[in-house]
């Protein structure tokens, strides 16, 4: 018990290639880059031009909108409601576009449909 | 409501110290009982490094928020928004927003294609020992730049908190406070490691959510108003606005730029945050990690915005600026105005336990990364057992904890700011192009990963030593020389780009290629999860 008693590499025999090649992990791999890349550019240019504006447009910043809250105040709030809206949509788009396709493609790895001696065992290879 | 306050009798607070140190007593007994309990199942590497990755993600999120909020955070963020305003909350953001990095791109990619440390990942496709060592010595460089200055800030608070003011009596709190710290890694693991960070996230964040209710209530929950009576008391609208602090000369806004790129980039890529990752089973538990890691620090930063200017409005900036550890002060006056001597003596333990907590986690980053990179792949060549690898680990944290506490006592009083901003730029130029480029880069090599990392790294480093906070200014650590070369006094923006770029050409004037059967390994299993390192079963 407590020890690392699990198998040392259950994967050891798993033609990851092939795995790599198949249309689903490319589905996978593919939705996973095309939301955190562009989320990862827009974010940062965000953060930057907010950095940018508070370092070189003190004046617009310090624009009075309400009483004593002026536009620097509100967009450094709206970092935080971006920040916040971000993670909520990266969560929601995880759970309904990615879980379940890798959940599936590790099911089947583990259920040795990849192995690479080509015996193949449950007849589903790709 | 009256806010001309009379000034907080900055007398007062000694005769609190007893107080404080009974309540920091007692946080140290609860949390020694929860670490001696925790620690009874610390049996292998696993548990030891990695608590049996058995936490949930709600509690890593917890630990996680109780591992970023370093003094520097509460007590820094707080004081630099009431003396300097707007610029205060800037810096804030920065620290925010840094998180969708480690969200994004990082977290579960990395739970799931590495075991313990940094340089799993990074060693994962490219050669082991090149990359491994490289991984190995800058998760060392940034763990000991950042425990240095969070034990040399121990200082500044304790003549703060306590009361003493002369250098053997600091040097001995100092001696204390790493040696409770010994004892928690020690006994605990990342196990207890990561309840002491569970309690202190809960507690801090508790405090800074009821002084900020209270603040509130002052002004009858307007925060125009709040801001109206700081900027009354300031005598200067101007702290309502952008510029104060970093908006002086154009240096300082390229610097504050230089900085803000550290910040952002460097959070994904400190190793003690990497580590606590796998403290949990699975990616989805980590990516919930990430989550409620957002959550409270954003919450918590928002705390602080209104405990800066509400310090500013009740407090004052001069009294502030003249009470002992200075700008570090305002949010313990704040306390003390608010809700007398219980509420100070209350959030001065909260802040002695940050300490001990953010010092903890850093412990056993260094010495995991140390037993478990340097001495059993490197210097055993991956022959050494699990359990002697634990022995080295243990030792390496009585090491670490000594050259901690002789750091703290020598560094005591020194201007020690850069090394926290040098930790990050270390973090973000050593070690993010690497883990970036080895994630989503097909054709990465070690040639690339290796001068990527030694060149961030020296870059950082070097540029730090020849810039205004060594030396050739009044503030500088050495400031009767003048060999201030580079004028800013953060690297990022020089040392960062330039990491990248030496990945890239070191990637693309490398002859040899990288197998790519690893390769698609590492990019099956990342975004899979498949094979990864599961839960210790108990």
């Amino acid at each position: 018990m407590g020890n690392e008693a699990q198998p040392q590499d259950a994967t050891a025999s798993v033609d990851f290639q092939e795995v790599q090649q198949t249309e689903r992990f490319k589905t996978l791999r593919k939705r996973h880059r095309s939301f955190v890349f562009p989320m990862a550019v827009v974010f940062l240019l965000w953060y930057f031009a907010y950095v940018l504006l508070a370092a070189y447009a003190v004046d617009f910043m310090s624009t009075k909108v309400w009483g004593n809250i002026n536009v620097g105040l509100i967009l450094g709030l709206l970092q935080f409601v971006t920040t916040f809206g971000i993670t909520a949509w990266y969560v929601s788009y995880s759970n309904r576009k990615l879980d379940p396709i890798a959940a599936e493609i590790r099911n089947e790895i583990e259920g040795h449909e990849f192995d690479k001696d080509g015996n193949v065992i449950s007849g589903v290879k790709k | 409501m009256n806010t001309m306050v009379p000034a907080v009798n900055v007398e007062a607070l000694k005769d609190t110290t007893l107080l404080n140190m009974g309540i920091f007593a007692l946080f140290v007994a609860v949390t020694m009982v929860i670490v001696f309990r925790a620690s009874r199942n610390n049996k292998t590497a696993a548990d030891y490094y990695a608590a049996g990755r058995s936490f949930t993600g709600s509690q890593n999120g917890t630990a996680i928020a109780g591992d970023y909020l370093s003094a520097a955070s509460f007590l820094g963020i707080t004081g630099a928004i009431a003396i300097n305003g707007y610029d205060g909350f800037l810096y804030s953001i920065g620290f925010l927003v840094a998180w969708l990095v480690a969200l994004l791109l990082v977290a579960e990619l990395l739970r799931n294609t590495g075991k313990f440390t940094m340089a799993d990942v990074l060693s994962f496709r490219l050669r082991q020992r090149p990359v491994r060592i490289a991984a190995a010595l800058s998760t060392l460089a940034v763990c000991f730049f950042y425990l240095l200055a969070q034990m040399a800030g121990a200082g500044s608070l304790i003549s703060l908190l306590l009361g003493i003011s002369d250098w053997g009596g600091q040097a001995l709190v100092i001696i204390v406070v790493g040696a409770l710290m010994i004892m928690y890694v020690l006994i605990g693991g990342m196990k207890g490691t990561t309840w002491v960070q569970i309690i202190k996230a809960i507690l801090l964040i508790a405090g800074a959510a009821v002084m900020t209710a209270m603040v509130l209530a002052v002004y009858g929950f307007n925060v125009s108003s709040l801001l109206g009576s700081a900027a009354e008391a300031a005598n200067n609208p101007a702290v309502l606005n952008p510029g104060l602090q970093y908006g002086k000369t154009e240096t300082s806004k390229l610097d504050f730029m230089s900085l803000g790129l550290a910040l952002v980039l460097g959070t994904a890529a400190l190793p003690h945050v990497l580590m606590r990752f796998y403290t949990v089973p699975t990616a989805k538990e980590a990516r919930k990690s990430v989550v409620w890691a957002i959550w409270l620090i954003g919450l918590f930063y928002l705390f602080t915005l209104v405990l800066g200017y509400g310090a500013a409005a009740l407090v004052g900036a001069e009294t502030i600026k003249s009470a002992p550890g200075g700008v570090n002060s305002a949010a313990p006056l704040l306390a003390f105005h608010l809700g007398g001597p219980l509420l100070l003596g209350f959030i001065s333990a909260v802040a002695f336990a940050t300490i001990l907590a953010v010092v903890a986690g850093l412990t056993i980053t260094a010495a995991a990364s140390f037993a478990h990179d340097i001495y059993a792949n490197v210097i055993s060549k991956g022959k050494a057992d699990a359990d002697t690898e634990v022995k080295v680990a243990r030792r390496t944290v009585v090491v670490i904890g000594v050259l901690a506490i002789l750091g703290g006592i020598f560094a005591n009083g020194q201007n020690v700011a850069f090394l926290v901003a040098l930790a990050f730029a270390v973090a973000a130029s050593a070690n993010l192009p690497t883990i970036v480029y080895s994630l989503f880069w097909r054709k990465f090599t070690t040639q690339g990963a290796v001068w990527s990392m030694y060149g961030g790294l020296a870059a950082a480093i070097l540029l730090i030593t020849f810039s205004p906070v060594v030396s050739g200014a009044k503030t500088s650590m050495i400031p009767g020389a003048n060999f201030a070369l580079f004028p800013l006094s953060n690297p990022g923006i020089v040392s960062i780009p330039l990491a990248f770029f030496l990945g890239w050409l070191g990637t693309v004037l490398d002859k040899r290629r990288e197998d790519p059967v690893k390769q698609a390994e590492m990019e099956v299993r990342s975004l899979t999860g498949v094979g990864a390192e599961k839960a210790v079963d108990h």
